[in-house]
């Protein structure tokens, strides 16, 4: 049997129109409605009088109503294209037989979708697909899942009375992609894959080659893994048949049931339907229904989650005495007890606030509310912080300050309504490819597009893509290109007058206009810090300033410098100078890394804030808390995570309990986080892996991968989407239950028994969440918070009648330039990011066929760089900054500036952040990762530390090996 | 003062014109290369001039010139005064009038754009309207309600495109126009440029037509310099600008949305009507789309009213028709004469019979994609109407002929061939049906199951009818039943 969803042929008119219904014998006749703009006709089809938005096609006017037409080139989420001619119908007043994919219905249509020479003209093209066509259906991958074979049976074909003749039926498959392969064999030239690359992806990869009978798709290259694709999957979706197919249901069979669940990768927050047969996942398929991704997927989501079997899975807890002794497995609760004994006992004898934890923006807000709640309440103070430390809490910091609330102010389908979008320190094609792909679907619509980074990112010139302006500053000059954009909207008056007036505090403005205007931030004046021309930055201003609806989208090239927290409120004041905020088309916008940085944002992993933002200093909401959990609370903030790691090398901090985080790998200056997990005398670490922070650890606790939580992530766009266990827990307990087994051994008693129980507790205590349920979810799908009595299904633009915090706030933004500058003996700049087909630590795809695309971290260099020191593609380099050096190997591209340096940092084994340095955000303690002075140099051997990891990586793996023995 | 005329057209040349050119030279006439007249069976066809009287002569070799000048009427190869040449004197020329007088950039470059700059694009349009005038490539649409729709839908940019992309086998008139008179043709487009609000157009010519495209770029050069293109043309305070577009070889783009797609720089490949061009056309922008006859015919008609075009043809085919007489023919070549003539007189009255002759057993009208017609119904007149009620259509005006020898059953052959070659392969019908068609055919040939494969043939012409995405293969059927129709006994051996 099959799980298919329901498929109406050809997108809705618009988004939100009703779906078509039938009138009874009394709703006929009366008069067309129009009802949110969209006008609504009678039209009779199969002598059922039906009500449908005007201009939609016959064919999704007749499934919405439940009247099958057949068809096998239309799907609803591509256009209508009108090649396969099976979904022919008979239209009264209308010679010959219509293609009801293309033909939108009118008030007063009849239609009849049978008729003798409809089945008849059906059939014989029926008889024509075949007659090109294996005849192995029994054997075939899409057996059970194939839209031809479901035609044919349809129209009753029933005999091919053609003799063998010319056919494709020898073409042969290509199965170089890691995840699906293409049988061009079982083709029917639909197009339906290469017009998804083209209309839902976005990549141009695909093709027909060829004409009439030898059409054929085909790919720039000879095969798919070597062209353009980017294996989004979208190909594969939409094929009919078993031509474009998942190797896992090549392996496994069709699937026979599906959970519905939300991707466990970026801020984008895919939603999926998790297709199973047993407890074996056999494919995840984006969801059409998914309000963040609308039937849209990326590598990672569609097939990278096959780290959830790989074999260095930890599936049984294990403890240790020291971290150079072998592990030990044991029983669960031995390790809990465990853990809680040694971390009471560092409390009695460092003292109470010698222990913390740090919170997971993998994890479920349920799992990280749990951990929060446990270093609040069990360890006695506020010592929790999360990895959104490390990326986005400039933009927390910045946009509470200015707008009042802290997180991203529009819904993803926003873009769709943006004339203009400035894209400032963010790759989304690489880092949020499935918004990405809707941000380009505006921008072929014809949206204006500003690049704001140093390095050429694919946006900048991509198929029917040009950015109008890309701004390739050098790193570290965020904050004067903004004050340069604010200065060519003062004093040319660009400001949005009537807006500033009417919903911003105007002292703050006042002085916002002043500062603007300084002459010191004219684009002629900061040209050649930013290394951008100042007519360029004029124009790009201007075109943001004078557009409709211009919207800024920006990531952690805008967070993690130094002045991260300055940017995001240089952006947010420039956002109300114009009068881009508060509705559809502008605004804002964070794209957030991980898949629930928001939310554990959101539910109180700050050492400073409670749930919702609220400070843990603030008496009223600290008494709520203590009363509802029945325990005393600090009323002091607690430490950071750079804070635990200084206090940690001081001697002062002792013990920390780590959920889902790699902190030797990604936080910055791994020695410095080496030598304070060293320094420690109990670490817990909670994880799928012995990742690298492991390597340091005393205690592990056997993680659960997305596949096995129940619970809800907060995606980019403040979207609260429901995570579903699709197979059981392989560690046996989950990450809340093991969480609350170690508060209750530290001696605080909590007694969730469900995740929803976690759930209610989280509403009933941050405002922001009031009204969020299971029951809720189940219902809309998803909500974004704010989510209360006043928003009952969730709020998608916000500040959209006033600002959170009343009127909007004009902060000053004066340029400081960090410390970290270019200088004789390191005269590039490394600014690091991250590519397509690996995510962060890389600790999940790395464990995935995704390592076929990228094996190791490779080191961009401006060909003028390489030149002048002798290096060339694929040479081994070395890149030191002043707190440590590694080795990798280089590529030479123009993709970066002169003077700047690109890596990434998926693989633990080159220790990108060995080179990065300590130095933050002033506000908000965010690395500055984007900006390292460096030297290059030719190399021919391993760094140092790299030695030293290789040395600790063999260690740990014996110690690995003992436990199981 | 003795001026030669040699044609430069393509089908001269190909016949040894530019030799006859050269040797003409030496003999130190002056030398004009003009358009050609359309007399294709007796090209090169030289005209030599003395004061105003221009003598004929057929078929001139290079080793004539000597002997011709020196002779004149006297030569074998003259064919007398060129209009008293019946070819020519029995045909009304309204778009061709002046193709073949001239060097084809020699002749006005307007004759009428000034005054059409002057009226409103209402009365434009009106004027079309009131001459009946159906567009020419083959559709047979009337004209003024793509105007109409074009200057109606609203849109910054609206876009004037003329296909050019003459593929039916046996047709000529677009190229003899361009290399002819190709200022007629801008001439049309501008004036339709005018009348629907459109300030850019396209020509869109197939690749096969090299002489013709250097022809018509000089042309379009020439216009710009004469400030007859471009900004403000004339000083009227209206722009027109035009391009050569030049095709890449497939018989689809001659569909107007392949050739739009084509035109984007997009695969020549069919789109689904709705929308019309009209409505959203060139870059989804409202596109007027017509042949170059059709353009070409715009001149006229503004110059001598509409109602003096909708007085030639008969009943809804009015005006004059290029006719292009080809194949097994005595006297094939371009013959334009008002709707209602019949394809007797077209056939033996102009053309003469066939070449071998032998008796007429078919001609193809409407081109490849045509219906094969039997000698008895050669008494019916070229209207829409009269040839629709065969199941036949007049196309483009191409008229084929074929003798006693034709093998009706490889002529179906060869049409779902051609339509195996020339399908762009969007659609099921066309893409499989065309090879499975040819397949089916060449089993009847070879005798197997004849009257199974029969029916499966004409089940597969319902289906490329009824169900294919545009006429390429919804035509195919009309060659291939209209032979099995009207010849059975060439299926069934």
């Amino acid at each position: 049997m099959t799980i298919s969803v329901p498929d109406f042929g050809t997108p809705p008119v618009v988004r939100y129109a009703e779906p078509a219904r039938r009138l009874d014998a009394n709703g006929h006749g009366a008069s067309p409605a129009v009802s949110n703009g969209v006008e609504y006709v009678d039209v009779t089809i199969d002598g059922a009088s039906i009500r449908v938005a005007a201009g939609t096609s016959i064919m999704r006017a007749a499934r919405e109503a439940g009247l099958d037409i057949p068809k096998l080139c239309a799907t609803d989420n591509l256009k209508a294209f009108g090649s396969c001619r099976v979904c022919l119908v008979e239209v009264e007043g209308r010679r010959g037989l219509i293609a009801s994919c293309t033909e939108p219905v009118h008030e007063g249509m009849v239609v009849r979708t049978q008729t003798e020479q409809v089945a008849r003209v059906r059939r014989g093209v029926m008889e024509l697909y075949i007659s090109d066509h294996p005849l192995d259906c029994l054997t075939c991958p899409a057996n059970g899942d194939c839209e031809l074979e479901d035609v044919a049976g349809a129209v009753g074909l029933r005999d091919v009375r053609y003799e063998t003749g010319a056919n494709h039926l020898d073409a042969v498959t290509d199965a170089s992609n890691p995840y699906f392969q293409f049988d061009p064999s079982k083709c029917i030239v639909c197009s339906r894959c290469v017009r998804a690359c083209d209309e839902v992806q976005g990549t141009f990869a695909l093709t027909i080659d060829g004409r009439g009978f030898g059409s054929n798709v085909a790919t720039s290259e000879d095969t798919f893994f070597d062209s353009e694709c980017v294996s989004c999957g979208a190909c594969v979706q939409a094929c009919p048949t078993a031509t474009l197919i998942e190797k896992s249901v090549v392996d496994h069979g069709v699937p026979d049931r599906s959970v519905d669940t939300t991707c466990a990768y970026c801020g984008v927050g895919c939603s999926f339907r998790a297709e199973v047969k047993g407890d074996v996942v056999v494919r995840m398929v984006p969801h059409k229904d998914g309000k963040a991704n609308h039937g849209h997927s990326c590598v990672k989501g569609r097939f990278a989650w096959g780290y959830a079997n790989h074999r260095e899975r930890i599936t049984t807890p294990m403890i240790r005495e020291t971290i150079d002794d072998p592990w030990r497995e044991v029983g669960w609760e031995e390790a809990i007890n465990y853990a809680a004994k040694r971390l009471k006992g560092l409390q009695e004898k460092y003292g109470r606030t010698s222990i913390g934890g740090i919170t997971s923006s993998r994890c479920t807000n349920e799992e990280v509310w749990v951990v929060q709640k446990m270093v609040r309440a069990a360890f006695g103070n506020n010592n929790v912080d999360t990895c959104a430390r490390v990326c986005h809490s400039p933009t927390g910091y910045g946009l509470r300050q200015t707008y009042g609330t802290s997180a991203g102010t529009q819904d993803f389908d926003s873009v769709a309504d943006a004339d203009v979008m400035v894209v400032i320190g963010a790759n989304p094609t690489e880092g949020h490819p499935v918004f990405a792909s809707q941000m380009k679907r505006r921008l072929r619509e014809g949206a204006k597009l500003v690049v704001c980074d140093p390095r050429r990112i694919d946006l900048v010139r991509t198929p029917h893509i040009e950015a109008s302006h890309h701004l390739a500053l050098q790193p570290g000059t965020n904050v004067p290109l903004m004050n340069a954009f604010a200065h060519v909207v003062v004093t040319e008056d660009l400001v949005d007058h009537d807006f500033v007036k009417e919903r911003c505090d105007t002292e703050s403005f006042r002085d916002w206009l002043e500062f603007a205007r300084d002459p010191a931030n004219a684009p002629e004046n900061v040209a050649d810090v930013l290394g951008v021309p100042a007519e360029d930055l004029r124009a790009a201003a201007r075109l943001y300033a004078t557009a409709r609806n211009s919207a800024i989208y920006y990531g952690l090239g805008v967070t993690e410098h130094s002045q991260g927290s300055t940017m995001v409120m240089a952006m947010a004041n420039l956002a109300m100078a114009t009068g881009n905020i508060g509705r559809p088309g502008v605004g804002v916008n964070p794209l957030r890394g991980q898949n629930n940085v928001q939310g554990s944002c959101d539910v109180g992993s700050f050492p400073h804030e409670f749930s919702g933002y609220r400070p843990v200093k603030d008496d009223a909401v600290r008494a709520e808390f203590a009363a509802h959990w029945n325990v005393d609370l600090d009323p002091e903030p607690g430490y950071r995570i750079p804070n635990m790691l200084d206090e940690a090398c001081a001697g002062n901090y002792k013990g920390l309990y780590i959920q889902g985080e790699d902190i030797a790998q990604s936080d910055p200056n791994t020695q410095h986080v080496e030598a304070a997990l060293g320094s420690m005398e109990c670490v817990v670490v909670q994880d799928l892996f012995l990742n690298e922070t492991a390597k340091f650890a005393h205690v592990f606790l056997p993680g659960s991968s997305f596949l096995e939580k129940d619970g809800t992530f907060v995606n980019a766009e403040r979207r609260i989407n429901r995570v579903r266990a699709v197979m059981p827990s392989k560690a046996g307990l989950r990450e809340w239950q093991a969480t609350q087994a170690l508060a209750n051994a530290m001696g605080y008693a909590m007694n969730y028994t469900s995740v929803e129980e976690i759930l209610a507790e989280i509403a009933e205590l941050t405002p922001i969440f009031a009204g969020v349920t299971f029951d809720l979810l189940d219902r809309e799908g998803s909500v974004q918070w704010p989510c209360n009595d006043r928003a009952p299904t969730g709020t998608p633009v916000m500040h959209e009648e006033e600002f959170v915090r009343g009127k909007g706030l004009f902060v000053l933004t004066e340029y400081q330039p960090t410390p970290e500058r270019a200088n004789r003996k390191f005269p590039l700049l490394l600014t690091t990011g991250r590519i397509l087909t690996q995510y962060n630590v890389g600790a999940q795809t790395r464990r995935t066929d995704n390592i076929e695309w990228l094996d190791e971290d490779v080191l961009e260099i401006h060909p003028a760089d390489a030149e002048t020191r002798g290096v060339r593609t694929d040479d081994w380099v070395s890149v030191t900054s002043r707190i440590g050096e590694i080795t990798l190997r280089a590529m030479v591209t123009t993709r970066v500036a002169p003077g700047v340096v690109y890596t990434t940092f998926h693989h633990p084994q080159t220790g990108t952040n060995v080179v990065t340095t300590e130095l933050s955000d002033w506000a908000t303690n965010c690395p500055e990762y984007k900006v390292t002075a460096v030297e290059v140099r030719p190399a021919n051997h391993r760094s140092e530390w790299q030695d030293r990891f290789a040395e600790r990586a063999r260690d740990q793996a014996e110690a690995l090996a003992a436990a199981g023995s | 003062m003795t001026t030669v005329y040699v044609p430069l057209d393509t089908a001269a040349v190909a016949a040894g014109g530019d030799g006859v050119a050269t040797a003409v030279s030496e003999t130190g006439h002056e030398v004009v290369r003009n358009g050609s007249r359309g007399l294709c069976w007796t090209e090169p066809m030289v005209e030599i001039e003395d004061d105003g009287t221009r003598l004929a002569f057929g078929n001139v070799a290079a080793e004539d010139v000597a002997a011709i000048v020196d002779q004149r009427q006297r030569h074998p190869k003259c064919l007398g005064e060129i209009d008293d040449i019946e070819y020519l004197a029995r045909q009304t020329r309204a778009v061709f009038d002046r193709a073949g007088t001239g060097n084809p950039l020699d002749l006005a470059k307007t004759t009428i754009l000034r005054e059409c700059l002057e009226r409103e694009p209402e009365s434009l349009i009106a004027e079309i309207e009131t001459s009946g005038l159906r567009g020419r490539g083959g559709a047979g649409f009337p004209a003024h309600i793509k105007w109409r729709t074009v200057f109606d839908t609203p849109g910054e940019q609206k876009y004037i495109v003329c296909n050019a992309d003459e593929g039916d086998s046996g047709t000529f008139a677009d190229r003899l126009l361009m290399e002819g008179d190709p200022y007629r043709l801008i001439e049309g487009m501008t004036i339709a440029g005018i009348a629907t609000g459109a300030t850019r157009g396209y020509v869109y010519l197939r690749s096969e037509y090299p002489i013709a495209a250097g022809i018509f770029q000089s042309a379009i050069d020439n216009a710009y310099g004469d400030g007859l293109l471009g900004e403000d043309i004339l000083g009227s305070g209206k722009s027109f600008d035009l391009e050569l577009f030049i095709g890449a070889g497939a018989y689809i783009c001659g569909e107007e949305t392949s050739l739009l797609e084509s035109l984007e720089g997009k695969r020549g490949e069919i789109r689904v009507k709705p929308p019309v061009p009209a409505i959203s056309g060139l870059f989804d922008a409202p596109t007027l789309v017509h042949n170059v006859i059709s353009f070409a015919a715009v001149p006229s008609i503004m110059k001598h009213g509409g109602e003096w075009y909708a007085d030639m043809g008969v009943g809804r085919s009015t005006g004059t028709m290029a006719f292009q007489l080809a194949g097994n023919v005595q006297r094939g070549g371009l013959i334009e004469v008002p709707f209602g003539i019949t394809i007797d007189e077209i056939v033996n009255g102009f053309g003469g019979g066939t070449r071998s002759g032998r008796p007429i057993r078919t001609i193809q009208i409407g081109g490849p994609l045509g219906a094969y017609l039997k000698p008895d119904e050669f008494d019916t007149p070229l209207t829409y109407e009269a040839i629709a009620e065969l199941g036949a259509g007049i196309g483009h005006g191409g008229i084929v002929v074929f003798d006693d020898t034709v093998d009706l059953a490889r002529q179906a052959h060869y049409a779902f061939e051609f339509c195996e070659v020339e399908s762009c392969g969007k659609c099921t019908p066309c893409r499989l049906g065309s090879v499975r068609g040819k397949e089916t055919v060449a089993a009847i040939i070879e005798g197997r199951d004849v009257e199974q494969k029969l029916t499966i043939i004409e089940d597969l012409c319902e289906v490329m009818e009824t169900a294919s995405l545009c006429q390429m293969g919804g035509m195919t059927p009309i060659p291939v039943m209209s032979a099995i129709k009207r010849f059975p006994e060439d299926f069934r051996r």
